[in-house]
């Protein structure tokens, strides 16, 4: 038996009818009178997309199969590292080395088997994201960059479906709904990404594990509130988490009337957004050029007796995770007063995490007057890899 | 006029740890540049070579978004809130 639909976000315009199995399954849903049986069709017919099935994209697929959403889809091209496991449950250490997306397909099936998986093994791109958007009711942002996140506004505007956008990093989360009719969109909220280097990912700048789970169960209940079309969204506003402080507060986001998205019109179509994310001036630009040295040559080098200073600017609990033999810590917020503590004369070799601090130090120590001056490229995680393999990563 | 200004817990490291400091000014850009004289390397983090607001940090006086009102011209009241918050894309 099939029900008609009265919500129009849903593109199956029949609600199909719920199995015995799955009136007992969603047995406490049904006693919602929010919910009910009409609502857990609306479920069941509803289709949603999960960009990134990450520390966001976890959690997230997980409620929302356990909700009896009818298809999930699931975009992401990655496998499955040790360090995602501190956050991204729908993976266990088993699944180690595996791709992403069959890993969550097995879990997510035993979650719920009657949830229809879709799966997109590929990164999202202007090619590919009006293709694969347009076949879902809604999205669920999980990306882990800015690029992807602007990506996913546009096509969302552009095809008319909402954008349940959430973000973490360090212990602050934040999470709204785009793109909606009446409602702002994300270029509303930040109409210009920060420039490559002025925000540390979380690879590099740390996220306290338990945060993903709290956002991404945010971006669950207000995709199941679109699909239900129940309370009120979280339109016009954002949600901002404060896992120090358990703070948990909204601000108003309002429509830009110049949004070149969402008000002008001006973007018709998906642009490149990785240039669009390079080409912000500021603080970060420009990092490309800064001068780089290979880790085996300046071990060759150091080995020859070569008297290169050696500089790490990371933060002082990573240098107790490990660190090179004959660095100084300087961490990056005090490379300006230190500087006069560095020989001018002498070359100088920065490094860090992953490289992009110490292009930052080594732009700031050009200024300052240094000639013989690099960036360590790929930062001690490269060096772990290539010249000391006793250091740990992390 | 004084004002409460809440920093995300990721600049709290340029504030000596302090996610909530008072500032002093008559509008919000003279709040915002009394705590970045206090705290210089807070400085490039909030606000361009001109002083003026990036497009990737929002600025909520009172939980509006201070761009719809005044910018950083916007008047600030004793025992306003100013909630800044920047744009982060871990997922």
């Amino acid at each position: 038996m099939t029900a008609t639909l009265d919500n129009p976000l849903i593109r199956s315009r029949t609600a199909p009818a719920l199995e015995r199995e799955e009136l007992l399954r969603y047995g406490r849903h049904l006693l919602l009178p929010e919910v009910a049986i009409d609502g857990q069709r609306k479920l069941k017919a509803a289709r949603i997309l999960i960009v990134g099935a990450g520390g966001l994209g976890s959690p997230a697929a997980l409620y929302l199969a356990a909700a009896g959403v009818g298809t999930i889809g699931l975009v992401d091209f990655d496998i499955v590292e040790v360090t995602n496991l501190q956050r991204q449950l729908l993976y266990g250490t088993g699944d180690v080395g595996r791709s992403k997306l069959d890993a969550a397909r097995d879990r997510l099936h035993d979650a719920n088997p009657n949830v229809k998986l879709e799966l997109h093994a590929t990164r999202l791109t202007a090619a590919n994201a009006l293709t694969i958007v347009r076949e879902y009711d809604l999205v669920l942002d999980g990306t882990d960059n800015f690029a992807t996140r602007y990506l996913v506004n546009d096509a969302c505007v552009l095809l008319g479906k909402p954008n349940v956008y959430g973000s973490i990093f360090r212990f602050d989360g934040q999470a709204s709904v785009f793109a909606t009719e009446d409602g702002p969109c994300y270029r509303c909220l930040y109409p210009e990404p920060p420039p490559p280097g002025l925000v540390p990912s979380c690879a590099e700048g740390g996220v306290l594990g338990v945060l993903p789970g709290l956002v991404g169960t945010v971006q669950a209940t207000e995709a199941i509130k679109l699909i239900l079309g129940i309370g009120t969204p979280l339109v016009g506003r954002l949600l901002l988490v404060n896992a120090l402080d358990a703070q948990f507060r909204s601000v108003t986001v309002r429509r830009n009337p110049t949004c070149p998205a969402c008000a002008t019109g001006e973007i018709k179509e998906l642009i490149d957004y990785d240039q669009f994310c390079a080409a912000s001036g500021g603080i970060g630009a420009g990092l490309d050029a800064v001068p780089q040295i290979e880790p085996r040559e300046l071990a060759i080098r150091r080995a020859a007796g070569e008297a290169i200073q050696l500089v790490d600017v990371r933060e002082p609990h990573e240098w107790e995770i490990g660190h090179i033999d004959g660095a100084r810590l300087i961490p990056l917020h005090r490379i300006q007063s230190a500087i006069a503590t560095i020989d001018a004369n002498a070359p100088v070799a920065v490094y860090c995490k992953g490289g992009t601090r110490s292009a930052l130090a080594v732009r700031d120590l050009q200024e300052a007057g240094f000639h013989q001056v690099w960036s360590v490229s790929g930062g001690i995680l490269r060096w772990a890899r290539e010249v000391d393999p006793d250091i740990p990563q992390y | 006029m004084s004002l409460t200004i809440s920093l995300p817990s990721v600049l709290s490291r340029l504030t000596d740890g302090q996610r909530a400091l008072q500032a002093s000014g008559a509008t919000v850009g003279e709040a915002v540049a009394d705590l970045t004289r206090r705290f210089p390397s807070l400085s490039p983090r909030l606000v361009d070579d001109r002083g003026e607001p990036y497009p990737f940090v929002t600025y909520y006086l009172n939980d509006e978004d201070i761009r719809f009102g005044g910018g950083f011209q916007a008047t600030v009241t004793d025992g306003d809130e100013l909630i800044i918050v920047s744009a982060v894309a871990g997922g």
